[in-house]
């Protein structure tokens, strides 16, 4: 019962580009939803005491000296208001200005980020991704070889791509901890595509001649249950986070989800194939290379 | 038989007692992070208002923070010094964070003023004030001491109002306000020439010179401060937050225990025993590193504990294949686990590269999703290879889980 999975490379691929050429777009047209962790702000969170619907909201906001707003239903008499950047007396102003139109409130949260904090994040942001993605392939280039660190750095961006590409498309509003997930996803996928690496060195090992694509497939064949199982557990702790962990952590567990999945699905279908591909480009260069000489 | 029976019995036994009882304590001794609990976490940064701030300067800074704090009354208050600039102050469980939010962020502004409303300087140029007790009356008073500015402003001041008014009227008083709040209104006995001023008399003790002192230093704040950042959780918001993490925990790891079950039978019953122990050390761990636990951290608990399954799973799933070659149980255990070693610990080193790079780049909750998911990957090493392997052995010496169908084989012979 074995699946041909090399056979059918080209819809693998296909699939992958499916998903991340129209991200791509997405991004350049539209970018991500930046919350205000990156672009500075403030959210409130905010509990009436009366029932209040979102257009009284909206009419009472209209005459406050806040102009650039975004009111989002939380729940029962549960807002949630998005700012720019006010600062303190406004903020208690702009509360009180709602606390007289509409009656009590209570004050569940307020996040306020500053604009230069905002510009140190994604700096930041950035310069780990970049840092992470370094000593894994370091790393791997250390314990495997070079192609399989290209192939699996490859399989790497492919997750962080579709990961970013499905917020970009949904435009799901990112925080910081979208950062902190990418770079899990990072960590996790790399993992996984190891595990595949791992089994192929040592098949190869065993039979030394045979076929290189006979290989791989049987391997990946050999690796399929685990590795669905394992990220069936991991799979299962995100759902139990999307849909109970509350607010504060969904973007995290949306986004794990997604490259959880992207990254089991490209640890299969991307990363062992692409470094039977990028062998056989390279055995062809050689060979022609031989002949031209 | 017996004996080996007796013995995995009891040694399972004795690890979910153990589990069972300590877990509670350990899990109450683990602090909760702001967003659990409540509470506010400010970032300030001094404005340079065209001087360069100082190291004096933030030094100072943080006192008068301190000094705000203890008027909060908050117990456990961090203040933390960010950088050259910047300090981080952080304040658990209050019952109205967005008012300590207020009492951290006021400007102070400190103002000497006549009776007629002028002012004559203002908390800049207040280098010092200190309570001490005169020696001679015993007692209390609050000694001042002034910049050359402040001493020429305070000396003009002095003078003229000594000179225009007679003792005992009011208009000969110079008022001293806090944020414009009076904190003491003492009447000019002779004009101050030099920059250093008593005030004496109309303070009831020692503690109450002390304090307006306190204020007083407080109110010469040495550069003005911004709030960059804050995050405010409410009693109720912390609250629904722990609420739910819990949830999503119970849930999550109850539906990895089912699955482990469904899956892997022996191995996978055998692997939530480890993971009690795995349970317990991190806890521990994260007790004794006196880690604050907050809801990324809690995700980052959860997702170790799913990748320490999956070191299992890679395990087990190694112990399959070692059943499919005919080999005995014992000996496709011990082939197993050692053919998955390096497996396990390729994977678990790169997750903890991601750790490692997060903790250091990142910041608050991060952080805590960093610290977390490590101590999670390390413990989850010990526990998935040592540990599984031990409980195994001891396992397979039991008759009843002889059987390779029990470890997911079917074979002919079983």
């Amino acid at each position: 019962m074995t699946y041909d999975f090399i056979k059918r490379r080209k819809l693998w691929y296909a699939l992958s580009l499916f998903i991340i050429i129209p991200g791509l777009i997405s991004i350049a047209l539209q970018g991500l939803n930046l919350g205000i962790d990156f672009t500075g702000g403030n959210i409130f969170r905010l509990q009436f005491e009366q029932n209040v619907s979102s257009t009284e909201l909206r009419e009472v906001m209209g005459r406050s000296e806040v102009t650039n707003y975004a009111i989002q239903e939380a729940g029962a008499k549960q807002f949630i208001i998005r700012t720019s950047e006010l600062p303190e007396e406004e903020s208690t102003k702009f509360l009180a200005h709602l606390e007289k139109n509409l009656g009590e409130l209570e004050l569940l949260g307020v996040d306020k980020v500053g604009a230069i904090i905002g510009h140190e994040l994604t700096y930041k942001a950035i310069l780990s991704l970049i840092i992470a993605s370094i000593f894994m392939v370091g790393y791997i280039t250390l314990r495997f070889e070079f192609l399989s660190g290209v192939a699996a750095i490859i399989a790497l961006l492919h997750d962080v791509l579709v990961t970013v590409s499905i917020f970009s498309l949904l435009q799901i509003e990112i925080n910081a901890s979208f950062i902190a997930a990418i770079l899990t996803v990072i960590g996790y996928s790399i993992n996984d595509t190891i595990v595949i690496f791992d089994r192929i060195r040592e098949n190869l090992r065993i039979a030394k001649k045979a076929d290189l694509l006979a290989i791989v497939n049987a391997s990946l064949n050999q690796i399929l249950i685990r590795s669905i199982n394992t990220s069936v557990a991991v799979i299962l702790i995100l759902l139990a986070l999307v849909f109970l962990g509350g607010e504060t952590i969904r973007v995290f567990a949306v986004a794990m989800l997604i490259g959880a999945v992207a990254g089991t699905y490209s640890s299969i279908c991307t990363a062992s194939i692409l470094w039977v591909d990028l062998k056989g480009i390279l055995k062809k260069r050689k060979a022609t290379a031989h002949r031209t000489a | 038989m017996g004996w080996n029976n007796t013995k995995l019995a009891f040694v399972l036994l004795f690890i979910f007692a153990v589990g069972a009882m300590a877990m509670g304590p350990l899990l109450s001794m683990i602090n909760l992070g702001l967003d659990l609990q409540g509470g506010v976490h400010v970032e300030l940064q001094a404005i340079e208002n065209g001087k360069p701030v100082t190291e004096q300067d933030m030094v100072q800074l943080v006192q008068v923070m301190r000094q705000r704090i203890d008027e909060l009354g908050v117990s456990e208050p961090v203040i933390q010094r960010v950088g050259d600039k910047r300090l981080i102050v952080e304040l658990a469980g209050l019952e109205d964070p967005e008012a300590a939010v207020k009492v951290i962020g006021k400007t102070a502004q400190l103002i000497f003023m006549k009776a007629d409303g002028s002012v004559i300087l203002t908390g800049e140029d207040l280098k010092d004030a200190q309570a001490t007790i005169d020696p001679a009356s015993q007692m209390p008073e609050i000694n001042l001491d002034f910049n050359p500015q402040g001493a020429r402003a305070f000396a003009d001041a002095t003078t003229e109002l000594a000179a225009k008014y007679p003792k005992d009227d009011p208009r000969r008083r110079i008022a001293i306000l806090l944020d414009g709040e009076v904190l003491t209104n003492p009447e000019v006995q002779e004009p101050i020439l030099h920059g250093r001023a008593r005030i004496t008399g109309g303070y009831t003790d020692y503690q109450d010179a002390a304090n307006i002192a306190a204020l007083l230093r407080a109110g010469a704040l040495p550069v003005s401060m911004e709030i960059i950042a804050k995050k405010v959780v409410g009693p109720t918001l912390g609250w629904d937050s722990l609420v739910k993490s819990k949830y999503a925990a119970i849930i999550g790891l109850l539906l990895l225990g089912i699955f482990m079950l469904l899956a892997y039978r022996v191995p996978g019953f055998i692997s939530l025993f480890s993971l009690t122990i795995f349970a317990l050390i991190v806890s521990g761990a994260l007790v004794l590193l006196k880690a604050t636990l907050t809801v990324p951290g809690i995700a980052g608990l959860l997702l170790s504990i799913s990748m320490a399954v999956g070191s299992k799973i890679i395990i087990f799933e190694r112990i399959k294949d070692e059943l499919l070659n005919n080999k005995t149980l014992r000996a496709s255990i011990e082939s197993g686990f050692r053919r998955a070693f390096w497996t396990v610990f390729d994977a678990n080193v790169t997750t903890l590269i991601a750790a490692a790079v997060l903790f250091y780049f990142g910041s608050g909750p991060i952080r805590g999703f960093a610290i977390t998911l490590s101590i999670g990957i390390i413990t989850s090493m010990f526990t998935a290879i040592a540990l599984t392997l031990w409980l195994l052995r001891m396992a397979v010496q039991v008759n009843a889980f002889k059987k390779t169908s029990l470890f997911g084989v079917r074979r002919a012979e079983a």
